[in-house]
């Protein structure tokens, strides 16, 4: 059972920090938390392609002449990629963070809902919708 | 000529090398001109491809000279070829009707960096769908999600909604390209290659194996998120309503289009030879949701006062048809979703264009201040009936034609049941879209008030597609001859 944890203890890394990043996304109303929760989640997947490539007691993988056990860099390489698009998602999300405050003043997702509902509530009104579920 | 045999990346690199001009173009004609030029050029350039691999067969392409299993291969067959036409086509229909549009709903100093967004998102729906590498497949996506999120939120200055409706699509649409990276990297860990025809070709001897089974389904849930699947299309409706009319018109024709396409492509092209995965996640998951989303759908739809949030709604059920398709698990269900991607495409690009010139007189979209409308705008009102007719599913119209495919597709199986349910749920169509007639054609129009028809700039295109919606509809032999070969490439009959 032991051995299930520490021979893929790498997996098992990814897994927590995986749920970590969601529940985060998830359970926490504040616009600015959630993003830092979205960055868990995309690192674990980081982790996960890193610790892929990774041969046990390989070296880097430069032609020598000879052959030698060397470890997989197409994984690396692709999650460079997956780091610059990580980088553009928080950038462009705090941005949004920063026009949702200045239009609402708030940046707790409770708040926000309970003004967007109010907004609902008065267009219904005014519009005498009653049958609007 | 040495330029004809690039087609197949230039197409996308075409765009992708025109968004930074675009930007640096500050006067906004300018940038919308030069919008409208790379759009049309990328729908000639499709045009071309599916008339080249409708005659010839798949073009292949490796990029920088590094053949298939090593280098990234674009590769254009009948199903994506049709797709990129779909992709290019609408958004040069679209360009046109969205100047007008851009003037009055975002303001002046954001346009060229707007249209340039729009550009990129083009760029990336059109990367998704020629490239046949499964990581670029992740980067492309990322790319038109990225320049989407910008374009919801430039619906900001109507409505401030805008905003929270784009950071809750950031979030669950970063979620769902996640799920997709986590599933490719699942199945470059059980195969060692990322190009598509050589995971099919790999995944076929593996047959069941735990870690492509979950990667399986870590992509499908991905994708499902992307395209708007019930029950996970929470982020559409806001999207699609507080987002500029043009960019929701183009959005709702496109976007989630591709998604479906890369649905289509990892199932049947890669996943169909192997793993017994597929049919079970297929019927089991994916039909009983089509179904669902179906009807939830349209009786949301039903409910709307918002029209923009009606035809929303609408389109999580459409997006229910086309997954319903594909878990026939036949060419003739195949065929029934291809045909309903460039369907669907044609009728709610024309439908939110008419809800676009709408706004544009009235300045709103709820149902209340359409009271008598269709007086004093005949030509758009009478779009929205034509393609909401094509909506419903009406003979000499394109929807006719998807339902027709898809009920042939249920009465090959025999599945009465799912014919009845099909047929229900173009009648719940039928109710939303007469809500909108009955108010638009019998109402007294709003005293006082002078509206008059939209400017011809912005009912041309709308009516492009309208004429779209008839003719594909009275004659639909190119469209189906396109999608039997897409439908015969994807299951592997030999082309």
């Amino acid at each position: 059972m032991l051995e299930l944890f520490l021979d893929k203890y790498n997996y098992w890394i990814v897994v927590v920090l995986m749920m970590i990043g969601l529940y985060i996304v998830i359970a926490r109303g504040n616009l600015v938390k959630k993003i830092v929760g979205l960055n868990v989640f995309q690192t674990s997947v980081f982790m996960f392609y890193i610790s892929l490539g990774k041969a046990e007691g390989g070296t880097a993988p430069i032609l020598t002449g000879k052959p030698e056990l060397f470890s997989n860099p197409l994984p690396h390489v692709l999650i460079l990629t997956a780091i610059v698009v990580g980088i553009a998602t928080t950038a462009l999300g705090l941005a949004l963070v920063v026009r949702i405050r200045e239009s609402y003043d708030t940046i707790e997702e409770d708040e926000l809902e309970g003004m967007d509902n109010a907004v609902v509530t008065t267009e219904r009104a005014r519009l005498g919708t009653g049958d609007a579920a | 000529m040495i330029a004809v045999d690039h087609l197949p990346v230039l197409q996308v690199v075409g765009p992708l090398i025109a968004a930074p001009i675009c930007s640096l173009l500050r006067a906004r004609n300018l940038a919308w001109f030069f919008t409208l030029l790379v759009s049309i050029g990328a729908f000639l350039c499709s045009i071309y491809l599916l008339n080249t691999v409708l005659e010839t067969g798949p073009i292949s392409y490796a990029i920088g000279g590094w053949a298939a299993p090593l280098g990234i291969e674009y590769r254009v067959d009948a199903s994506n070829g049709f797709v990129l036409l779909i992709i290019s086509g609408i958004s040069s229909v679209v360009l046109p009707f969205a100047k007008r549009s851009f003037e009055l709903e975002v303001p002046e100093n954001q346009h060229s960096l707007l249209y340039t967004a729009y550009i990129l998102c083009l760029t990336g729906l059109l990367g998704i769908t020629a490239t046949a590498d499964a990581f670029n497949v992740f980067v492309f996506l990322e790319v038109s999600s990225l320049s989407t999120y910008v374009l919801v939120a430039a619906g900001a200055k109507q409505d401030r909604r805008a905003l929270t409706a784009a950071y809750n699509y950031l979030i669950l649409g970063t979620i769902g390209a996640t799920f997709f990276v986590i599933g490719v990297g699942l199945l470059y860990m059980a195969t060692g290659t990322l190009n598509m025809a050589d995971l099919a070709a790999r995944v076929g001897p593996i047959g069941g194996s735990r870690t492509l089974d979950v990667g399986f389904a870590f992509i499908v849930i991905g994708l499902a998120l992307k395209l708007a699947l019930f029950p996970l299309h929470n982020w559409l409706p806001n999207a699609y309503t507080y987002a500029p009319s043009a960019v929701t018109a183009f959005l709702a024709a496109t976007a989630t289009k591709a998604a479906v396409y890369l649905l289509l492509r990892f199932c049947f092209t890669i996943f169909g030879s192997g793993s017994g995965f597929l049919a079970p996640m297929v019927g089991l998951v994916c039909m009983p949701l089509a179904l669902a989303g179906m009807f939830a759908g349209s009786l949301a739809a039903i409910y709307q006062y918002n029209l923009k949030r009606m035809l929303a709604y609408s389109s999580v059920a459409q997006i229910g048809y086309m997954v319903l398709g594909i878990s026939f698990l036949s060419i003739t269900g195949l065929m029934a979703t291809t045909l309903h991607l460039f369907n669907h495409a044609l009728m709610k690009g024309a439908l939110f264009m008419a809800l676009g010139c709408v706004f544009f007189r009235v300045r709103s979209v709820n149902i209340n201040d359409l009271s008598g409308i269709a007086r004093q705008m005949p030509w758009t009102m009478a779009a929205f009936v034509i393609s909401g007719l094509s909506l419903i599913g009406v003979p000499l119209t394109v929807g006719f034609i998807s339902k027709w495919y898809l009920i042939s597709a249920a009465l090959e199986q025999e599945a009465w049941v799912l014919i009845a349910l099909i047929l229900a749920s173009s009648l719940l169509a039928v109710i939303y879209i007469w809500r909108v007639i009955e108010v638009a054609y019998l109402k007294d129009p709003i005293p006082g008030r002078t509206v008059t028809e939209a400017p011809l700039s912005m009912l041309l295109p709308t009516w492009a597609l309208v004429i779209a919606n008839i003719y594909f509809g009275v004659d639909a032999s190119l469209t189906t001859r396109v999608a039997r070969m897409a439908a015969e490439g994807l299951v592997g009959v030999a082309q």
